[in-house]
């Protein structure tokens, strides 16, 4: 089974179905737009903040404070893509057609992942020009140091949480349950753990409060994190790992 | 050629399918019958490769699913219900198919067009019928051009038209030479169109026969007659050569006899007749008196035909 032919299988049935569209889009407009907002709310703060809030001022971070929505519909594009073959039954048409059940889930995998990737950069470079722009004479300039890293890793970090998504979804099968965990997972309970004192340490280890680190570009005074920016993408990316090796055991081990 | 060598499924304690073993061959349409919940689509769903067995084995063309190069090229298979996405087109959900099997671009149209399809082509399937879902299904079936064909329970959700066709189609694709291997728990529709038949019950194999013995053994016909004169027609026809058997109430049985012959002999003789017809014995009831032990789920109504003894069958049985 030659893998290009699988690839192009998977691009047919990512482009032929209406979810992906209307989750992709929602991503770029949500977060280019709260990220403006959040901007535009910022830059008439500055004014009114003290030495080290003007200190640890950093632009480029929050014209990305539309991600935090953003990567919901990234989630539910993630979740959809796989779990769509499950439910609507195309899993055993696919499986019949692609019985290398690797080939099949990774060949999906790579194509959701690369037009993840697309959308997360053109997302991430949208949502720091158009913030910068809000943020009048407080912005940041892409060939700062840090920023262009940080509008890059973005894109990735968008692109990682699709793949965390995908793996996550080709574990549990069903569409509901895995946006049932992982929605208040990303949306609430992860940066609460992120953010609360006596769970901070551990929190600062899961996967988006460690890949949105390549996103700072100012780092806050007293931050003990104990990785850098590529350091935190790397433990996401173990994260979207350890995701994609459980779905392909489960997927390899499974009736379908 | 599908072969099955001791194939069986355990859901937990459960056995869906056990020990099975038997050879589907090139063609002719092997039908493969049994109740709802007999195993038909689990084994069918094993030979794909999409259920893993618990034990035994199952080979296309000598070769385990998983093996093969472009499988849609070797077996086309319509499974039961609906497998695909309901926002997806018709020409779309063939075409990731086809791709995926290094299948040209334009079969898909040439299959679109032997179903009836093309119309709907751009239409998304999830406002299909179910005839048009099943038009689909074979569709996809089709599409790799391939020795093996697969249908589970195909005629389900279709109009007498598409009924018929789908006969139509399986008989060709038979005569082409290819393996065509179609499930069904209507005995009738079976035996309209296979030439071999595979009975499951339970999971176990009952009958693995070519369908012209199956009603030789099982659909006797007979000529039954009252009359008032019982006797004296019994004499007549004993004379004439002709076995008749007392089936109890005055009714006699006359095995493979011709209504006509015994009508005449009758008038001859001036015996009055009350009735005289020609009997045959379906075989909707020898499938079910086949299964009767063996089916899953019973109606309890009372008109159930009785299980009959297990031996029954076991003179072609296999194994």
């Amino acid at each position: 089974m030659a893998t290009t032919q699988v690839v192009r299988s998977e691009w047919t049935k990512i482009r032929s179905v209406a979810s992906t569209v209307w989750t992709l889009s929602l991503v770029v407009v949500v977060t280019v737009a709260l990220g403006m907002l959040i901007s535009a709310l910022s830059k008439n703060e500055f004014d009114s903040m003290g030495a080290q809030q003007r200190a640890e001022f950093d632009p480029t971070f929050i014209s990305f404070a539309g991600m935090s929505l953003g990567q919901l519909a990234m989630i539910v594009f993630g979740v959809l893509v796989v779990s769509n073959e499950y439910s609507t039954g195309m899993i055993r048409t696919s499986l019949a057609a692609v019985p290398q059940r690797g080939s099949f889930l990774f060949s999906k995998i790579a194509v959701a992942s690369g037009l993840a990737l697309l959308v997360g950069l053109v997302t991430s470079f949208a949502a720091f020009f158009l913030g910068q722009a809000m943020l009048g004479e407080h912005r940041a300039e892409i060939g700062d140091p840090g920023v262009l890293r940080a509008v890059v890793g973005g894109g990735l970090y968008m692109a990682l949480i699709a793949m965390f998504s995908m793996g996550v979804a080709a574990m549990l099968r069903s569409p509901m349950l895995s946006l049932g965990i992982l929605m208040p997972f990303f949306f609430l309970i992860s940066s609460i753990l992120g953010n609360v004192d006596a769970t901070k340490k551990v929190g600062r280890f899961l996967p988006d409060q460690a890949g949105s680190k390549i996103m700072q570009v100012v780092t806050p005074i007293d931050d003990d994190t104990p990785y850098g920016p590529w350091g935190g993408l790397g433990i996401m990316g173990l994260w979207v790992l350890a995701a994609l090796i459980g779905g392909y055991v489960l997927l390899k081990k499974r009736d379908a | 050629m599908i072969e099955l060598e001791g194939l069986t499924k355990r859901y937990g304690e459960k056995v869906a399918v056990n020990n099975l073993s038997f050879t589907v061959r090139p063609g002719i349409v092997t039908g493969f019958l049994g109740p709802n919940g007999a195993g038909k689509s689990t084994t069918m769903r094993m030979i794909l490769g999409l259920d893993h067995p618990t034990a035994g084995d199952v080979r296309i063309d000598g070769k385990h699913y998983q093996q093969l190069k472009d499988p849609l090229t070797y077996i086309g298979a319509l499974l039961e219900a609906k497998a695909w996405h309901g926002g997806r087109t018709a020409y779309n959900h063939l075409l990731c198919l086809a791709q995926s099997n290094g299948i040209p671009r334009s079969r898909v149209r040439e299959v679109l067009e032997t179903v009836g399809l093309t119309a709907v082509a751009k239409k998304k399937t999830k406002g299909f019928s179910m005839g048009m879902g099943q038009r689909l299904g074979i569709a996809a079936a089709l599409l790799g051009d391939p020795r093996i064909l697969m249908f589970d329970e195909p005629v389900n959700g279709l109009d007498p038209e598409g009924i018929h066709w789908i006969r139509t189609l399986m008989k060709s694709l038979a005569a082409q030479g290819r393996t065509v291997f179609v499930s069904s728990h209507l005995m009738s529709e079976m035996a309209l169109t296979a030439e071999h038949l595979v009975v499951i019950g339970q999971g176990r194999l009952l009958a693995d026969t070519s369908m012209a013995d199956f009603i030789a053994r099982n659909s006797r016909s007979y000529v039954r007659v009252r009359s008032p004169q019982r006797e004296r027609l019994l004499d007549v026809l004993h004379q004439a050569g002709i076995v008749a058997v007392e089936s109890g109430e005055g009714v006699l049985e006359v095995d493979g006899g011709k209504a006509e012959h015994v009508g005449e002999l009758a008038a001859q003789h001036g015996i009055t007749l009350h009735e005289l017809s020609p009997q045959q014995a379906s075989l909707e009831e020898a499938f079910m008196r086949l299964t009767a032990g063996s089916v899953e789920y019973h109606a309890h109504s009372g008109t159930s035909p009785e299980p009959s003894g297990q031996q029954w069958g076991d003179g072609w049985k296999r194994g």
